[in-house]
């Protein structure tokens, strides 16, 4: 994918995103702009069939579901259902529906321990069957998520455990469900702290899939027994200025007025 | 139950599709299975909640996996986990829990687990196993993998099972009457308990006794149904708290189906009256789930 093809998909996706929130009257849109970048590196440009990509911070599901509508495996009339009574695709996403969906997550702090054992189990599989210690388990949790003690449990068992094989993306926008970061508990997704942990950790423009693919395959070539931490430095709602670092529009829905404001700058900003 | 749990998960753990994780616990009881499973066994430190996730992690992958620590840990601790990692997304994670009850007596509160059935028994597509004699543990785990389905065992005081004992059914029956003047069912461990009671006293004869062995119950409307018609008198015993435990359930259940019987007790777990502790005969006591307790009311039932 060239870098013009790249902006554009970064446009496209945020533009399917704003249709189905406005047309669900739904919040959580800045949520979802703020990883939809990161998803587009990752699950979209990065991931391998033999691959696990886990959402854990559940409530950016609308990126997750445009990202699998963009790789065929939602359907738009699907799509339109997002939101509805009788839909496959609620506001969290739901179990056993989708592959590209194997845990249904929407309380935080479920997702890496659920990747360490995707991890730990392609590394037991590497000694008794095919090789599949080259399928990595990537899993995107939120900066706010890391407060949960689950995020450090985890942490130390995927040191003991090298998992090398383990990509955890952290959509690091500072601000979370009732403050910024800094406010309610200071930085728990602090790189240094990372490091001293025993994580392999890079830092990338959250909003640079280039960036950030790259920061991915330098981790596909360090096999170093280190689990790996892309910190992307991401803005809360990027793409649409009057969204943007907004604690609000994590939970307001967008009227007739901001919806149309907001395609506009999608257009004036990636074209699409 | 945990030597026997012990080793019959060594013989399990030959199967390279086997992992097992505790919760930094199983000193002089898993290092059988430590050292049978290798690799696939696994300690997940003082961290249970992180153990689910990482089994779930791992059954996604294809393993069928057991968690094992004291029955309050993981349970109440790792509710979450086990509600939306494996129940959810059914997968074979058989979570097993030592020291049901008050199994771990003197150790007190916040080592027992007298509501862990409400919590385990309330989530989708969960099945709970309460063995009530050693021998049914090996039953029980042969029934969980072989389902492949999310399971709790809830592990006790382990004692034998009588020789002419065979079934191991969700009710299963240990004493049978063609015409008995009381039916007795007991949750897990418990039956074991009340047959001996019943045994010492000769009442055999006179009461039918089942073992409520795995939940949700398989076969309500059979043998069981047919003795509280039959006797009419129904007592239940659980090493459990009231609500949640198999006591209300069994009652729904008999209402739903027009059976009302002349006389109904069931005795649960009491808590921690006057907030005094001890071993777990002295909290079936206070409880009233002791041998001698349950003797008077069969004889007080009987002389009726």
């Amino acid at each position: 994918m060239t870098k013009t093809e790249t902006v554009r998909l970064q446009g496209s996706l945020r533009h399917s995103l704003l249709k189905m929130y406005h047309s669900a009257n739904a919040g959580h849109v800045a949520c979802s702009l703020s990883c939809i970048d990161l998803m587009i590196a990752s699950l979209i440009q990065h991931k391998k069939t033999t691959d696990s990509f886990i959402l854990s911070k559940g409530h950016a599901a609308a990126s997750l579901y445009v990202c699998l509508n963009y790789t065929g495996e939602i359907s738009d009339a699907q799509l339109e259902t997002f939101y509805k009574n009788g839909t496959s695709l609620p506001a969290h996403p739901a179990a056993n529906k989708f592959q590209g969906i194997p845990f249904a997550l929407g309380s935080l702090g479920h997702g890496l321990p659920i990747a360490c054992g995707i991890a730990k189990a392609n590394k037991l599989h590497s000694k008794t069957g095919p090789a599949s210690d080259s399928a990595y388990a990537y899993v995107l949790m939120s900066d706010g998520e890391t407060n949960e003690g689950t995020t450090w449990e985890a942490a130390h068992f995927a040191v003991r455990h090298q998992l090398d094989n383990l990509i955890v993306l952290i959509d690091k926008n500072g601000l979370q469900g009732f403050g910024t970061t800094d406010q309610v508990l200071g930085d728990t997704a602090d790189e240094t702290q990372l490091i001293n942990l025993g994580f392999e950790v890079k830092q990338a423009d959250g909003h640079n899939p280039g960036e950030m693919g790259k920061a991915i395959e330098d981790f596909k070539t360090s096999k170093n027994g280190k689990p790996k931490v892309l910190i992307a430095n991401t803005v809360k709602g990027k793409g649409v200025s009057f969204m943007e670092n907004k604690l609000e529009w994590h939970y307001l829905p967008m009227d007739a007025a901001s919806y149309a404001h907001a395609i506009v700058e999608l257009k004036e900003k990636y074209g699409a | 139950m945990r030597k026997a749990f012990s080793s019959v998960l060594e013989k399990m753990g030959s199967d390279e599709k086997i992992v097992f994780i505790t919760g930094d616990l199983g000193f002089n009881a898993l290092e059988g299975i430590r050292d049978t499973m290798k690799d696939r066994f696994i300690n997940a430190g003082v961290a249970e909640q992180n153990m689910i996730g990482v089994a779930a992690g791992l059954a996604h992958k294809g393993y069928s996996v057991f968690c094992y620590s004291i029955a309050p840990f993981i349970t109440y601790r790792c509710l979450e986990q086990i509600r939306i990692d494996v129940c959810y997304h059914k997968l074979p994670v058989f979570i097993v829990g030592n020291g049901g009850g008050y199994g771990y007596g003197i150790m007190g509160f916040t080592h027992h687990a007298i509501s862990d059935l409400a919590c385990m028994s309330s989530l989708p597509g969960l099945d709970c196993y309460i063995p009530s004699f050693t021998e049914e543990v090996e039953s029980s785990l042969t029934q969980m993998l072989s389902a492949g389905r999310p399971s709790y065992l809830r592990l006790g005081l382990g004692r034998s099972k009588p020789a002419g004992l065979k079934t191991f059914e969700s009710i299963n029956p240990l004493l049978l009457s063609p015409q008995p003047e009381m039916t007795v069912m007991a949750l897990g461990p418990l039956a074991a308990s009340a047959l001996e009671t019943i045994s010492k006293a000769g009442f055999e004869k006179k009461i039918d006794l089942f073992s409520a062995v795995k939940l949700p119950f398989a076969n309500f409307n059979d043998k069981f149904v047919q003795s509280v018609k039959a006797s009419e008198r129904l007592l239940i015993l659980e090493e459990h708290v009231s609500r949640g435990g198999i006591a209300e359930n069994i009652a729904l259940s008999l209402m739903n189906l027009g059976i009302m019987p002349k006389q109904f007790k069931a005795i649960p777990a009491a808590g921690y009256p006057g907030e005094l502790y001890g071993d777990q005969n002295y909290h079936q006591r206070q409880s009233g789930l002791d041998q001698a307790s349950i003797l008077g009311i069969l004889q007080n039932w009987l002389m009726q």
